[in-house]
């Protein structure tokens, strides 16, 4: 890897800030974004690598665009490129987040602003479970018993006993590597 | 110490969203409604609208808002950095295994029984939020329907399903709708 130069970090920031601050609907939308930038416009990666990277990032705990924004930045210009790709992506909503946080308290008691919230936030609701609906079919689809259990067993542990999420994801990950131990021991004794 | 609090509530939300996107949401309202006294869940309600009107990953938008509210400016950047802190590790731990045996396949299975466990967490979540929006807080009963907040998330889960609209436009509707019914109802 050769020594990044001022341009390409200058340019690095530039485009993730750029990205972060146009893209609306998180993670799967930004490593598109990511995609026409740095593997159509500035070649610095080529695509089969891009499609990699990304599925790394979805792979990875954390928020997608994050997490892809370290692989670029790292890909393009080291821990130097991997630090200004991150800064990039995380100030916009910083910023906007601020601003909208300091005017909440007087934003939220204006009777016309808590209509509009009152009914965006039907609309929020909305969007969730059509995208719970599309994410559970995917899921029915696989025709896997256990997925289904798994799912079924999860909901109605968190939203019927409040169990912590965080066993939940905890059990369902050491199913999962038991189930990867499992399906690789077959496939040995099958050979 | 609340520093200390922020960012370890938020280094659990950065390690445990697995899968991007709503990932997220469940672990924040268990690290900021149930587990922290730091936001309500009408706060909650808000903060998840205002995330998805903004540009930026849901956890970054919740580490500053509620970093803003509980600690200022210093406990956003705190609470932002937790929520990275765990994606800078574990992204390039992934990374070198990546780049040194080109292949992701264990990972991936792995990931496959997480999903339907992960739907299951963000259909929790979701439905939580419903019922905020149906009944404010109230316990579950016809008397403390919110009828307005019902016609427009029916309206709402119509247009997604059925035509495929854009989700920023929907909830704009749904926005302006609740305004003009609200003021003309009086």
């Amino acid at each position: 890897m050769n020594k990044p130069n001022r341009k390409v970090l200058l340019q690095l920031f530039l485009s993730t800030l750029y990205i972060s601050a146009f893209t609306f609907g998180g993670g799967f939308v930004i490593i598109t974004f990511m995609k026409r930038k740095f593997v159509d416009a500035l070649h610095w990666i080529d695509e089969q690598e891009m499609l990699d990277l990304a599925a790394l990032a979805q792979s990875s705990p954390g928020a997608i665009a994050v997490n892809a924004a370290i692989l670029v930045g790292w890909r393009v210009a080291g821990l130097a490129g991997m630090i200004v790709a991150v800064l990039g992506t995380i100030l916009p909503p910083m910023i906007v987040l601020s601003v909208i946080s300091l005017f909440y308290a007087a934003f939220a008691t204006n009777r016309y602003v808590a209509l509009v919230l009152k009914g965006m936030q039907a609309g929020v609701a909305a969007v969730i479970l059509d995208v719970v609906l599309n994410l559970g079919s995917n899921v029915v689809r696989t025709r896997s018993v256990l997925h289904m259990l798994v799912m079924v067993c999860a909901f109605v542990a968190t939203f019927f006993f409040g169990v912590n999420v965080m066993i939940v994801i905890f059990a369902a990950g050491a199913l999962g590597v038991a189930s990867a131990l499992v399906a690789a021991r077959r496939k040995e004794g099958v050979q | 110490m609340i520093y200390v609090k922020l960012f370890l509530s938020f280094l659990q939300v950065g390690l445990f969203s697995v899968g991007g996107g709503y990932a997220a949401m469940p672990l924040i309202q268990n690290q900021v409604v149930e587990l922290n006294p730091w936001l309500t869940m009408q706060e909650f309600t808000d903060l998840i609208t205002i995330a998805e009107m903004t540009p930026g990953p849901i956890a970054i938008n919740s580490a500053t808002f509620v970093g803003i509210r509980i600690a200022g400016i210093l406990g956003a950047v705190v609470a932002t950095l937790g929520c990275i802190f765990p994606s800078l590790i574990l992204v390039s731990l992934l990374a070198y295994v990546y780049y040194r045996y080109k292949s992701l396949s264990a990972l991936q299975s792995v990931l496959a029984s997480l999903r339907p466990a992960v739907v299951a967490l963000i259909a929790s979540a979701g439905l939580s939020i419903l019922l905020q929006v149906l009944f404010a807080g109230e316990t579950v009963a016809l008397e403390h329907l919110n009828a307005v907040g019902l016609a427009l998330f029916a309206a709402a889960l119509f247009a997604l399903r059925k035509f495929k609209l854009n989700p920023i436009l929907v909830m704009s509707l749904c926005g302006v709708g609740s305004l003009v019914l609200g003021v003309c109802l009086g």
